[in-house]
């Protein structure tokens, strides 16, 4: 690797790490002093490293730069070491004795640590998504507005209200004790959850952004499963669904950045590594009498790596949303659901069904309603998919919707040249008109 | 269903669970309740215990479902569903008075 590659690259990966065995060293009150030794350490490495060229072990260079910094900034803030010595982690008699301890299991110990103290529930979800980026995955406050498409400002604002609420909290930068992490790890994992989903959902075109937001969330479940101590079967479940869902990353995005259907997708570019990993970690996941939604959308996700449509596969998936709607209702599950059930069941039952979920203000109501109706009553899909497009402002739904329509309509003007039943002058103008 | 094959079981169970998950699926699942054994024990005043209840009435209580529903007509529509009505069975429909 060019020096010009590696500091961005060490920076990913060694920050966090450093900077977490600073945080968890300092504790919440003081996450700056970490954070400002960690980033002196790197601008110290890319002044020195290009005059003198690459030390022989990068990695070593760094963690001893930031240990002597360490020491430096408690020898010369004596105020401050004073102030903080009773909370120092480590109980040494003087700040002279402090070891930084840099050590790989200190440095998983301490990034667990830090994930529990950043997902506590007293910030909102948004803002505990927004804080693991900046504090665990090391990105800027400009990085994680690209990534929630919106500007820096609010951004910045979301992080330094988040970190006051830690501190005034004063969250405890540990491992929750074992009668507690029952309690704690629903919130971890809902975070993380959110994460990945903000890569994998989002509607942002930077794909190369999106993936190392999936990436990310992925490395952190993968933190919990290393420890036994957090190695829980949901925890192994949520790993689980993360490889099923990212092993079709390639196949679901086009040059474009814009979305390939399910149906559309070239199953060769599905990658195979990660679902055979995510069946390995689904068969962790059943150890134990556990059933969380994770479970659930695992199992779904693991039934979608078979492209093929079997009645079996799609009645496994009906009864597994059967389930996980049980446990946690969602408007995107009661659809999928429906659209299972009419593979399952038929048209008829899904048609019934669906005309009872009342999601009218929701476009993908719509959309499934359409495709419910299409060959069953096409003018009548025809007007449903027509509604589906006012509704939307998504560009890739309303290209989606747009090859829908067009679709039905050809099948309308078929059954009308052979002299099928005439369609509703209604109808007509729509078909006349262009959808998209 | 005594006598019913695994198959028919299978089917049964899938009529039950799509039914549910029909009543999740818009939102108006309380709680999925449970099924009872047809017999139990009947405890009458005066320290009077007997086998039942199929020996004293003809119908018994199968099981139950908790739904949210605005009105009793929407929790009566919702019950329309319930496959227990497909082998002879009945359902009640009654709002909870809460405590």
């Amino acid at each position: 690797m060019k020096q010009t590659e590696l500091i961005p690259h060490l920076f990913r990966t060694e920050y966090r790490k450093i900077v977490s065995v600073l945080y968890k060293l300092f504790g919440i009150e003081h996450i700056e002093i970490a954070e400002d030794i960690a980033s002196d350490t790197f601008l110290l490495a890319s002044e020195l490293w290009g005059l003198k060229g690459l030390p022989e072990n990068p990695t070593a260079w760094l963690y001893t730069v930031a240990k002597n910094k360490t020491k430096d900034y408690l020898k010369h803030n004596s105020i401050f070491t004073q102030k903080i010595s009773k909370e120092i982690k480590y109980s040494a008699a003087t700040f002279h004795e402090i070891e930084i301890d840099l050590s790989t299991q200190n440095i998983n110990d301490s990034q667990l640590a830090m994930i529990f103290a950043v997902c506590h529930p007293c910030n909102p979800a948004e803002a505990q998504i927004g804080l693991a980026l900046n504090l665990l995955c090391g990105f800027s406050a400009t990085e994680i507005a690209k990534a929630f498409l919106t500007n820096k400002e609010v951004i910045y604002k979301r992080l330094q209200r988040a970190k006051e609420k830690l501190r005034t909290e004063k969250i405890k930068i540990e491992q929750p004790g074992l009668s507690e992490l029952n309690e704690r790890l629903p919130a971890v994992l809902l975070t993380l959850y959110l994460l990945f989903n903000e890569g994998y959902y989002s509607s942002n075109q930077d794909v190369s952004l999106r993936k190392d937001l999936c990436l990310e969330a992925m490395r952190l479940t993968y933190l919990l499963i290393e420890n036994n101590y957090t190695n829980k079967p949901a925890v192994n479940a949520l790993f689980s669904l993360m490889c099923f869902h990212s092993s079709r990353f390639e196949a679901r995005i086009n040059e474009e950045g814009g979305a390939i259907l399910y149906e559309d997708q070239d199953a060769n570019l599905w990658d195979k590594e990660l679902i055979k990993k995510g069946e390995y970690y689904l068969n962790l996941s059943s150890k134990g009498d556990e059933l969380s939604k994770y479970h659930l959308e695992a199992a779904i996700a693991y039934w979608h790596t078979h492209k093929e449509d079997t009645k079996q596969k799609w009645e496994n998936i009906l009864q597994l949303y059967n389930q996980l709607l049980q446990i946690e209702y969602s408007p995107i599950a009661a659809l999928n659901r429906t659209f299972a059930l009419a593979k399952a069941n038929g048209k008829k039952d899904a048609i019934t069904e669906a005309e009872k979920l009342n999601l009218t203000d929701n476009h993908l109501y719509y959309s499934l309603l359409g495709n419910l109706y299409t060959d069953v009553d096409n003018a009548k899909a025809l007007e449903y998919y027509q509604k589906a497009l006012s509704l939307t402002n998504s560009n890739s739904d309303k290209v989606t919707i747009g090859k829908n329509m067009e679709e039905v309509m050809s099948k309308l003007l078929e059954s009308t040249k052979r002299g099928k039943p005439a369609i509703s002058p209604s109808v007509k103008q729509q078909i006349t008109r262009n959808p998209v | 269903m005594p006598n019913a094959s695994p198959d028919e079981m299978q089917a049964m169970t899938k009529r039950w669970m799509d039914w549910i998950g029909g009543i999740a699926a818009q939102n108006k699942l309380g709680d999925r309740g449970n099924r009872l054994f047809p017999s139990g024990k009947v405890v009458k005043p005066g320290n009077i215990i007997t086998d039942g209840p199929y020996s004293e009435i003809k119908e018994s209580i199968g099981g139950y479902s908790i739904v949210k529903a605005n009105s009793l007509e929407e929790a009566t529509e919702l019950a329309k569903g319930c496959p227990g009505l497909t082998n002879g069975g009945t359902v009640e429909v009654r709002e909870i008075s809460e405590m």
